[in-house]
């Protein structure tokens, strides 16, 4: 199927054709991102923007050695590999348990999806009230005996944003997996079904085959939501959240604000670095688990 | 034997009562925060500041005697009044003007980047070589990155073109981000060879190809990708901050977070009035929410 898309041979004016049509995108991603994003590289190699003396990685060093900077990739990191997976498990769950016959599906699914329709800045405010330290939820665990915790306050933060962040993509992510479980062709399961395969069997040897594909999807789609996050955390907390709640993004937001471009092209750099790399693993993965079924 | 049968049945049937009620209670939990910012839309402020006035006791201090301590959330008024919504729409034309601000940096926005996608999608999607799959690696990295790895790049750009503090700062780049890009080569590379050799064989130009055939097939993963983008940009935070100092130009979604510790009165009926064209545009395209799109593969499409 693929080889043949992959083989069509055409005129070589419908091939330029097709060529002209990236280029308005292309020329747009170069002079928007790319040409900026080397005189980003230059920056990082540099000691200030007036002198301009070379320096190599002297300012990659200076960030490992900063605390707010490894804090806050502790914090990315932990945030990103937890929420992630969770959001893909969690998503596919739900989207199996809705593929039973169930009354009143479509409206299931309409509620799933209502996070997406909501302003964050009013979310984030509905957030408030509820983990708030004399919030709605502190109130519930008075009633029940236990103690009240400060949510946003205390480690326990990281809580909330997972939360939040589950609550805005699940949604989204349910519906993709929906889609897909569809999209799996029905005689193979009819034929396990009459082989006398366990439902076990099933989804661990057909589904999750057919959904391969699918789940790397929703893999980098939560990845990049889960970036993301940081809107709903800085209208929650400011520049200056607490500990477990300080970012990434609000290092790279606070080092723009005190002008420091050296620090903040390093830290730039190294992310898309690190980003390179997952995505290129996913696309190894994705050569060795995602060929049979296509 | 038929006992047993039976009793399969049975369990069966109580696992399907305990599913239902596990994902009613689901989908409840998620519907909530948008019923309780519709229900407190129409509390008069005073109730609003009563019941989480707290939350913000530094701006109530002098109150603070006979607003209780506890954040307590309602979402029955005490009485239905559209006090908030008068105060929002006709009182106060600042908040018009910031909706209209975000209007348009996020029409324009949606629009031009869906015209950009379809072309390029289409680009991508025929007659695919090893220089263009190189390219499409290279979007998808730089569609994975936060907005804060591009903003020194945005910054420059702005600063070199003489953009800071306009709309063009925060569209132009906009446009151009490839996530629509992304999706929509997926759901073109699914089209069948053999659609594209009968209109050809019918004499169709390449224009005509993308026009009457992918453009149509597509629809469904257009509408939806274009309302993930426009709810995306409809909530941008960042870019404005960022790239426009004044106030005045900024969107309702980077006021409507200030509002939140300021006029607490107002936030919630400021919210819903800002969720009325996501929800427009849920009732006319949720369905190509839902079946529009069957993406398959993760990186390479």
């Amino acid at each position: 199927m693929k080889n043949k898309t992959r083989n069509q041979c055409g005129r070589r004016g419908e091939r330029v054709f097709s060529n002209i049509c990236v280029m308005p995108s292309l020329i747009g991603v170069m002079i928007f991102f790319f040409i900026p994003f080397c005189i980003v590289i230059y920056y990082s190699l540099i000691n200030n923007p007036v002198l301009k003396d070379f320096v190599g990685l002297q300012n990659y060093t200076k960030l490992f050695h900063n605390v707010a900077f490894t804090k806050a990739v502790k914090n990315t990191a932990f945030f990103s590999i937890v929420s992630v997976p969770l959001s893909v498990v969690l998503s596919l769950g739900l989207a199996m348990l809705l593929e039973r016959k169930i009354p009143g599906k479509s409206i299931f699914r309409t509620f799933f999806l209502s996070p997406l329709m909501v302003p964050t800045a009013s979310v984030v405010l509905v957030w408030q009230v509820l983990f708030h330290n004399h919030g709605t939820i502190n109130q519930i665990i008075e009633h029940f005996g236990g103690n009240s915790i400060d949510w946003i306050k205390s480690p326990y933060g990281q809580v909330v944003i997972i939360c939040m962040f589950l609550w805005k993509n699940l949604g989204y992510n349910m519906i993709l997996f929906m889609s897909a479980l569809c999209a799996i062709p029905r005689d193979i399961i009819e034929v396990a079904d009459l082989e006398g395969a366990s439902s076990w069997y099933k989804f661990v040897h057909i589904k999750l085959r057919y959904l391969s594909p699918t789940i790397l999807f929703v893999l980098i789609l939560s990845m990049i939501n889960s970036f993301k996050i940081f809107r709903e955390v800085y209208l929650l907390t400011g520049n200056y959240p607490q500990d477990k709640l300080y970012m990434l993004q609000h290092f790279m937001n606070n080092t723009f604000n005190s002008l420091d471009y050296q620090k903040l092209s390093a830290a730039a750099v190294l992310f898309a670095l690190v980003m390179i790399v997952i995505m290129a693993i996913l696309l190894i993965a994705e050569n060795i688990f995602g060929k049979d079924v296509e | 034997m038929k006992l047993k049968m039976l009793d399969i049945k049975k369990r069966r049937k109580i696992f399907d009562v305990i599913v239902f009620i596990f994902i009613l209670t689901a989908a409840i939990l998620f519907l909530f925060p948008t019923v309780l910012t519709l229900a407190n839309s129409f509390m008069t402020s005073n109730e609003i500041s009563a019941n989480y006035g707290s939350m913000f006791s530094n701006m109530t201090e002098d109150k603070k005697t006979f607003i209780s301590q506890n954040v307590n959330l309602k979402f029955i008024p005490d009485k239905v009044t559209f006090a908030q919504y008068k105060a929002v729409l006709v009182q106060n034309s600042d908040y018009l003007m910031k909706f209209w601000n975000s209007v348009i940096l996020t029409v324009p926005i949606t629009l031009f980047q869906m015209i950009v996608a379809i072309l390029t999608s289409y680009g991508f999607s025929r007659y695919p070589n090893k220089f263009k799959s190189i390219i499409f690696f290279a979007y998808i990295i730089l569609m994975i990155m936060p907005y804060q790895v591009t903003l020194v790049p945005n910054f420059l750009v702005a600063e070199k073109f003489h953009m800071l503090d306009t709309r063009r700062a925060i569209i132009l780049p906009a446009i151009f981000s490839p996530f629509s890009i992304f999706l929509l080569t997926k759901v073109m590379r699914r089209i069948p060879v053999s659609y594209v050799e009968a209109a050809k064989l019918d004499g169709a130009s390449e224009l005509k190809i993308l026009t009457k055939i992918y453009v149509p097939l597509c629809k469904g993963a257009i509408v939806s990708i274009a309302m993930l983008v426009f709810i995306d940009y409809w909530n941008m935070v960042e870019q404005p901050l960022v790239l426009m100092k004044d106030p005045l130009y900024h969107p309702l979604s980077v006021f409507l977070s200030q509002i939140n510790t300021g006029d607490i009165g107002l936030a919630f009926a400021v919210g819903v009035v800002y969720m009325i064209p996501t929800v427009l545009m849920f009732l006319y395209g949720e369905d190509y929410l839902v079946e529009g799109i069957t993406y398959s593969g993760g990186i390479k499409g």
